[in-house]
């Protein structure tokens, strides 16, 4: 069977001949004639050198290639534009058997497991590979399970005691702010951890509703500090994408309650997602939508805690993004928070007549900021928000390193195993 | 007092902070280099923070730091690459011996002059550059150009630590008089004279950063091969700069002529007078400008006969382009080269020796080099479906030193009368016209994103950040 690699080429459209690739190559990988610099696949072993120093990014270029029969020298002398990456079929035809095609795996199959090195700095990129299991050091001990099929009591009750909506209402979404108290109940919580609701009813096999999780969005001592209260920021989608109403069991039932109702909740969940608490611990919170519900939580801890002279050396950013800022929920409070205390960056996709923004394009636009936070020990990052933000976050941050000239495997290996970067996407 | 805190404010491995004697001829010299920048450097940009790249050591990780600053903050380092241990002199007559660490006295008034007329050019073109900041056509474009400044800043640098360090009172006097010549100046100019021409607008800009600092890698090169070790290792990480430099240029022309063939499309028409209407550049200006800048440069290598060049080379203080690669004896006695003069109103090959050629073996090894840039240029035209191609001119035509000084070639390379030369310069040369239409196309655009209508944006952005990235902030 033969497997593949990502070998290393350089694009002959926009490379200048600069020589600097050449000069700098440990191993004398790269060379030139009067027309092209390439790269000799038998000799590059990946080291990365090459690429900072290139001025014009032409370095930086990789195709999917059955081992045994790279790009020779010769073709690469002819070329005037980089050819394109094989489709599986020609890839095929070369002998590549079918599925093994991605092969970052045959590489290096540790990649789904720990935050190695990827040689190519190409896909297939594994996010969830830098996700620390490891709560920071100096986080708090978080009870978990005390409710549940496992736990003494299969849940807790608690009372509704607010409801409210926290962005306009749209005519697709409906975002709300829920508190809940528990009475004389435990029910101790940290911020980043969640709980699990209970829908009443049945599903339409007529089995009880299996509980739904969300992420808490008040600070340990509770939504109104000293009572058992704690909050949570649900949205309920009120159409899909072919604009036909939908409503969701769970975020509805919760959207719909009214103060006074009683809800079974199960949890608490999560012993990672949690906050540093040592006085120059720094905090970058990377958020869309209800992922700010967490972020929300440190914030507001962070906020109290400040009032009481405890953080002064701690720095706080907050990346969010929403498809426009009517349904950013917390919108409001968010800008009333001083900017010594906190550094909001606010992403929207879909505002009329701008340019889509996403949160990866604010982590690299404030790259200055963030590398310098990228290399201290104190700093904690927290990713929460739609899957779909994973990968460029972590991407992007990857890119704020390099831009450093950071070596971001190894920082990405060190915050995983330090228990300080956190991503939690549903 | 020590105002310089040397490993921070001036990171270098040549062991600045315990090298007594250099601290203090360093010290004098800065605070005029200082003086200088704020005097000659880039108009009016003093507390712009800059997105610049800044070496802070020679490794691959350590040269290419990402940053905002402020240029007059820029940490114009010292660094030689590596040293390689027990390297040995590789041409001429000194072929196989040690290569020197110190300079040998018989060779220090030549080794001088080369550093000298080296270092020379790096602030000439601040000097030349020093408006353009008024005129940038987009905030990414004034970054590069910022860029490209404190490079050109740190070369200086690179050159008068050399001069200081080896060259003692002589080098240190010759460091001042470095900061005291000023591009264009009628009674103290630069050098060389194409560093005392004017660079008025951006499309002259690209140019030269094309065309002239392809002129410095040629020359870095070679002198990347000396014998002279602090210099070969010297020279040899300004080269990593340079490229930069050269890519200012070759992009910068390529979005030049990407607009125009867009704008040549888009209204179906090559005619000039219709394009210039629509704000861009038509392509037979860009053709004139290319030929002035590529005649302008060759000149820079020097006469095509020239007994200094066998000197430099036997001697063993500057060496070719690539000596190292090459598959001859290295000494090059008893061999030839071709030169061109005008015999009888025609131009011929001349065979010289080769010692006396190598200011022509090096034009020519540029000329291929630049060529190929040219031909890249083509493409984005042939993309285009536009069958045009800009040609790089004869290397005889429009020549101010050597045989070729004076004659009358045109850029397909024919001896034409002098009369037809008048008549038909303004083909063939940027005219007072063509320059005035490039002036007028010059307003300053510095919205993050935004680009002037003559000049399509770039593909990427500087260190892979998004193409409307506040690369400067204007404090």
């Amino acid at each position: 069977m033969t497997t593949t690699f990502k070998q290393h080429l350089i694009d002959p459209e926009i490379c200048i001949r600069c020589n600097t690739c050449e000069s700098i190559c440990p191993v004398q990988a790269i060379t030139h004639e009067s027309r092209n610099y390439v790269v000799d696949a038998a000799k590059c072993n990946f080291c990365m050198d090459c690429i900072s120093p290139c001025p014009t990014g032409s370095i930086d270029n990789w195709r999917l290639m059955p081992q045994t029969q790279p790009y020779t020298l010769a073709e690469q002398f002819g070329w005037d534009d980089l050819p394109a990456e094989k489709t599986p079929e020609q890839l095929a035809a070369m002998g590549v058997a079918e599925g093994v095609t991605v092969t970052a795996d045959d590489a290096a199959p540790q990649a789904q497991t720990d935050a190695a090195p990827d040689p190519t700095g190409q896909a297939p990129f594994n996010p969830s590979a830098y996700n620390a299991t490891l709560p920071p050091w100096s986080a708090a001990h978080a009870y978990t399970n005390l409710y549940g099929p496992r736990a003494a009591e299969a849940f807790v009750t608690a009372t509704v005691v607010g409801n409210v909506r926290v962005t306009e209402v749209g005519t697709e979404y409906d975002t709300h702010h829920l508190m809940l108290d528990f009475g004389a109940m435990p029910f101790p919580v940290l911020e980043g951890q969640s709980i699990g609701i209970i829908p009443p009813g049945a599903d339409a096999q007529g089995r009880p509703h299996h509980p739904r999780q969300y992420s808490i969005a008040s600070p340990r001592n509770g939504e109104r500090p000293g009572y058992n209260n704690i909050s949570l920021t649900i949205k309920r989608v009120l159409q899909d994408h072919q604009g036909n109403a939908v409503r969701g069991v769970a975020s509805n039932y919760l959207c719909d309650l009214k103060v006074g109702d009683t809800v079974q909740v199960t949890g608490p969940f999560g012993t990672s997602f949690l906050m540093p608490n040592h006085p120059r611990s720094h905090i970058v919170m990377i958020c869309t939508g209800t992922g700010s519900a967490p972020m929300r939580a440190m914030t507001e801890w962070r906020r109290r805690l400040r009032k009481s002279g405890k953080f002064e050396g701690g720095k706080l950013m907050l990346f969010f993004g929403a498809r426009t800022k009517e349904e950013l929920p917390y919108f409001g409070p968010l800008q009333s928070l001083p900017k010594d205390f906190i550094d909001i960056n606010f992403a929207f996709s879909r505002t009329p007549d701008q340019p889509r923004k996403y949160v990866q394009d604010l982590l690299r636009e404030r790259a200055a900021d963030l590398a310098p936070l990228l290399q201290d020990g104190n700093t904690h990052t927290y990713v929460c928000g739609l899957k779909s933000m994973e990968e460029g976050v972590v991407l992007a941050l990857r890119d704020v390193a390099r831009g450093a000239a950071l070596n971001w495997d190894e920082i990405g290996a060190r915050l995983k195993r330090e228990g300080r970067l956190h991503l939690e996407t549903y | 007092m020590s105002t310089i805190n040397y490993s921070d404010k001036i990171p270098n491995n040549v062991n600045l902070s315990e090298d007594r004697t250099l601290q203090r001829a360093l010290e004098q010299w800065q605070p005029n280099y200082l003086n200088w920048w704020q005097d000659m450097g880039p108009e009016g940009s003093v507390d712009y923070d800059v997105y610049l790249r800044t070496a802070i050591s020679v490794d691959p990780q350590g040269w290419a730091q990402f940053g905002h600053v402020k240029m007059p903050d820029y940490r114009w380092g010292i660094f030689l690459n590596p040293a390689e241990a027990e390297r040995k002199i590789h041409f001429g007559d000194h072929l196989g011996e040690a290569a020197w660490q110190d300079v040998p006295g018989e060779h220090r008034a030549n080794l001088r002059r080369i550093i000298v007329t080296q270092g020379d050019t790096e602030p000439a073109s601040v000097e030349q550059q020093r408006h353009l900041g008024l005129t940038c056509p987009s905030q990414y474009d004034l970054r590069n150009l910022f860029q490209v400044n404190v490079e050109e800043g740190r070369h200086l640098w690179a050159m008068v630590y050399l001069l200081h360090k080896y060259f003692g009172r002589d080098g240190r006097e010759e460091g001042e008089a470095l900061l005291e010549r000023r591009s264009g100046n009628q009674d103290n100019p630069r050098i060389l004279q194409a560093f005392n021409e004017k660079t008025p607008d951006w499309l002259s800009f690209f140019m030269f950063t094309y065309f002239t600092d392809r002129d410095g890698k040629f020359q870095l090169c070679a002198l990347a091969e000396s014998s002279f070790d602090p210099l070969a290792r010297t020279t040899k990480f300004m080269l990593t700069e340079e490229a930069h430099h050269m890519f200012v240029g070759e992009s910068g022309v390529g979005r030049v002529i990407q607009r125009t063939v867009d704008m040549m499309n888009q209204l179906k028409t090559d005619d000039p007078a219709k394009l210039r209407a629509a704000g861009v550049i038509d392509l037979p200006t860009i053709q004139r400008y290319l030929n002035f800048h590529f005649s302008v440069t060759i000149d820079l290598f020097g006469a095509d006969e020239s007994s200094n060049a066998a000197t430099f080379y036997s001697t063993g203080l500057k060496g070719r382009f690539e000596e190292g690669k090459r598959q001859d004896d290295h000494r090059l006695k008893g061999q030839t080269y071709q030169v061109l003069n005008v015999v009888d109103g025609k131009l011929v090959e001349k065979e010289v020796p080769m010692l006396n050629a190598l200011n022509e073996v090096l034009r020519d090894d540029y000329i291929k080099d630049s060529v190929g840039g040219v031909e890249r240029w083509n493409r984005i035209i042939d993309k285009a479906g536009i069958p045009v191609k800009l040609k790089v001119p004869h290397k005889a035509f429009h020549r101010s030193i050597g045989s070729l000084a004076g004659a009358k070639i045109s850029p397909d390379g024919q001896v034409v009368s002098q009369a037809e030369w008048d008549a038909k310069a303004k083909e063939w040369l940027p005219t007072p016209e063509d320059r005035a239409y490039v002036a007028s196309l010059m307003g300053r655009v510095v919205e993050p994103g935004k680009f002037a209508g003559w000049i399509a944006p770039p593909v990427m952005g500087i260190n892979r950040q998004p193409v409307d990235f506040e690369y400067v902030r204007f404090n």
